[in-house]
């Protein structure tokens, strides 16, 4: 059958001469991987640019369109230069982020240099003993000249924002930074018309410059995470095999598959669509679907779901639904269910600002009032008013947060943690019972030999090379686990039973028990564990066979452990069979389990959980968990797990440890602390400070140290959430 | 006091300068890549030089 591969889908045209194609890559690291993925593209005729970013680990390849070169070359080249690449496409959010960043960092722009400018001025007019009327009205129209239209220019997302607030008939905390940038620009105006001895612009545009910084942060971290994100969804975005003809097969990225298309099913392969199969006879591993870790027989008309693993044999598959379409609507429709009982949760920023905005504007007005009142004049009054609108603005509330969010980031990334959603580490904080899942969660996603130590090392050497040859998943554990690397020559696989081939004068065989002719061997195997699945290997007389299994990943146990010490509950929720969820609660000290759970009772019993009151996280990676890592409180996915899963996951963690789900509920503990207290400081500065600016006596001058002090105050402890609870990694 | 009407100007002048060369190194692209850009100017982005064509085969070490 001959075989191509379309990947055309992602070429873009950039002048017509052309062709520009993004990828996103796995395994960039450092300076070295940079320059030799570069090099070794560039050394490729008719490629005019390869550009790699190490900051989100993408490629850009651009090449003459005149050229016979294709999409699929490079993605080879990378693969011979050690690289794991797929053609990537930005999504919108993705872009829009991008933009936003890149307008935020343009308007800091603006407002640092106004505000250094408007600085400069404003120091003569402080200590100006000297300085003649004319000469401070100088300095106070330049100001003016300056700050007005940086205000206006690096203003923008705060009036924008604010003004949308407003819309929607609700107050946020850019309604108050408004008014008082607007009140503090437009009285200086009026007091420099009348030659008054002080003006507030300097006030007015540093206010600008700090919110910004805060917000970029915010902005950032965000961004970041969603880069790698679409990173991660592109490198595991799989291909369908498609039938392009009546014998020509074609691979394409999912997205160019429609409903009604024919799509060809090879053994180990991970199906990537919904459909029926048409033809052949297989065995499908449908583990991150149900949890179910034994095998179910497929033929034809059996239904067949994305996500599941095709064992044995060569399927045609009609598609019934690709992409977007291939969950199953039970699952989806619980999903949409569970995502909106959660989304009453507030975040402490917004919970603060909520606060915020109408303690600020009740304490100026009223000042306004009292000094009226006292007798004071209008104008008096009002400068009075602005001045603890200035004093009490957010600036370090700003700052607070964002602050200790990229920090906590930053750490929690070095920890194999990745951050899903903005709030995920206040959510994670306060977690007090995780519920795991089993299969491909506490579990490692691969099968591992389990009786290796009772194998003659001559004899697995012999069937690890063997078993290259093989797509089967219990094939490739084998070969894993003797570290083969040679493939023997001349392999014939026989479908649905197992290769062979003559080697050494022998003939060799790795199969079914029936196949290699060791059923009475794998018997025995398979009545002192049944939970295991059997490989057989047989040369000339000698049999011998394999048990696999999947284990648990190395650190479980220590890290449950871990977990119990903090006063954790840990429980253990499977879809998989009683016998082996018993054995894995057994190894790993957890009392509390339950198997055979449906997507529906695992809801049920996280929604019990959370009426007892208890904080919940679900970590799990198949697409029956999606819905209850939905309705948990926070909800963490392994990098292995189903596409919807890991979309739906708060935090997502990389690697074979368990160790991550340590870090991350260690790391956010310590950010919720030290934003609390950056919270505490930021009032603290205002327990002070107001009373001063309520008095009369907040100078500009005072203002604005008292402004910057509270800001770096609160970025200096921001930098203290980079340690985790225990000064350094969870238990190392 | 009357140095101040040129000099202040300028100081503005030359701060409007920064930010439009801030604004430019944005558009450009420069900030997209910080971790990359950090190891680029380290480099060695030099291919290896071809050993010199006069001297004779045997001498190049």
């Amino acid at each position: 059958m001959l075989q191509t591969r379309d990947f055309s889908h992602y070429v873009k045209d950039v002048d017509g001469r052309i062709a520009h194609l993004d990828l996103a890559v796995e395994g960039v690291h450092c300076a070295s991987c940079m320059a030799k993925i570069e090099r070794g593209l560039q050394s490729i005729p008719d490629v005019t640019l390869a550009r790699v970013n190490l900051t989100d680990r993408r490629l850009a390849v651009e090449w003459n369109k005149g050229s016979t070169l294709e999409p699929g070359q490079f993605i080879d080249r990378l693969a011979e230069l050690g690289y794991k690449a797929y053609p990537y496409e930005p999504v919108r959010a993705e872009v829009e982020e991008a933009e936003r960043t890149k307008f935020l960092l343009r308007c800091l722009g603006v407002a640092v240099f106004a505000t250094m400018n408007v600085m400069m001025l404003s120091v003569p007019v402080w200590y100006g003993g000297d300085l003649s009327p004319e000469a401070r009205d100088f300095f106070h129209w330049l100001s003016a000249l300056v700050a007005l239209p940086c205000a206006a220019y690096a203003g923008q997302p705060f009036f924008q924002s604010a003004f949308r607030a407003l819309k929607a008939k609700s107050v946020n905390m850019d309604v108050p930074i408004t008014i008082g940038i607007t009140l503090a620009l437009g009285m200086s105006l009026v007091e420099t018309i009348n030659h008054a001895e002080h003006a507030y612009f300097d006030a007015a545009v540093m206010l600008i410059a700090f919110l910004l910084a805060g917000r970029f942060l915010d902005q950032k971290m965000r961004q970041k995470t969603r880069a790698v994100a679409g990173n991660l969804a592109a490198l595991k975005a799989e291909t369908a095999t498609k039938f392009v003809g009546p014998d020509e097969i074609s691979e394409v990225p999912i997205a160019a598959v429609r409903a009604g298309d024919i799509v060809l099913l090879r053994p180990g392969e991970r199906c990537a669509v919904d459909g029926t199969v048409i033809e052949g006879r297989s065995e499908i591993d449908q583990s991150l679907i149900t949890g179910e870790t034994l095998y179910v027989p497929a033929e034809r008309g059996t239904q067949v779901y994305a996500g599941t693993l095709n064992i044995s044999g060569t399927l045609r598959v009609r598609v019934a639904a690709a992409a977007e379409g291939t969950l199953l609507s039970e699952i989806t429709r619980l999903l949409d269910h569970a995502l909106q009982a959660r989304s009453r949760y507030v975040r402490l920023a917004d919970r603060a600002s909520q606060l915020y905005a109408p303690v600020v504007h009740a304490t100026a007005l009223l000042t306004i009032i009292g000094w009226v009142l006292a007798g004071a004049s209008w104008h008096d009054a009002i400068v009075i008013g602005i001045a603890v609108l200035i004093i009490t603005c957010p600036c370090a509330l700003g700052l607070a947060i964002p602050a200790v969010q990229t920090v906590a980031s930053g750490a929690m990334f070095r920890a194999g943690v990745l951050l899903n959603a903005g709030d995920a580490i206040e959510r994670a904080a306060s977690v007090d019972t995780i519920v795991f899942d089993k299969t491909g969660t506490l579990t490692l996603p691969e099968l591992d030999v389990v009786n290796a130590a009772g194998i003659p090392l001559e004899v697995f050497d012999l069937a690890g090379r063997l078993a290259l040859a093989s797509h089967h998943p219990v094939a490739a554990a084998v070969a894993r686990a003797a570290h083969a690397k040679a493939p023997l020559p001349n392999v014939v696989e026989e479908p649905g039973r197992g290769v062979r081939t003559v080697f050494g004068g022998q003939e060799l065989r790795l199969g079914s028990p029936a196949f290699c002719d060791a059923d009475a061997e794998a018997n025995q195997i398979l009545s002192e564990d049944p939970e295991v699945s059997v490989v057989a290997f047989s040369r000339g007389e000698q049999r011998v066979v394999f048990a696999v299994r999947q284990l648990l990943r190395p650190d479980a146990a220590k890290t449950i452990d871990a977990l119990t010490n903090r006063g954790i509950a840990v429980e253990l929720l499977s879809g998989d069979r009683e016998p082996a969820v018993r054995h894995a609660a057994a190894a790993l000290g957890v009392s509390a389990w339950r198997a055979s759970v449906t997507p529906a009772e695992k809801i049920a019993h996280i929604e019990a959980l959370k009426k007892q009151g208890r904080i919940v996280m679900m970590v799990g990676d198949g697409m029956n968990d999606a819905p209850s890592l939905a309705a948990a409180h926070v909800s963490m996915s392994p990098i292995s797990a189903t596409h919807l899963s890991q979309a739906t996951a708060d935090l997502v963690f990389l690697g074979k440890e368990l160790a991550p789900v340590l870090a991350a509920v260690d790391y956010s503990r310590k950010a919720m602390a030290v934003m609390r207290e950056n919270l505490g400081l930021a009032i603290g500065y205002n327990v002070l400070a107001v009373p001063i600016a309520i008095a009369g006596y907040a100078t500009p001058l005072i203002a604005a140290l008292a402004m910057s002090g509270s800001s770096l105050l609160v970025m200096l402890n921001a930098m203290r959430a980079r340690r985790g609870r225990r000064g350094a990694a969870p238990w190392k | 006091m009357e140095v101040m009407v040129i000099l202040v100007p300028l100081a503005l002048g030359l701060g409007l300068l920064g930010l439009v060369a801030f604004l430019w190194s944005l558009k450009s692209g420069q900030y997209e890549d910080l971790d990359g850009a950090a190891w680029r100017a380290i480099a060695d982005d030099d291919p290896p030089l071809p050993p010199p064509a006069n001297v004779p085969a045997e001498k190049r070490g």
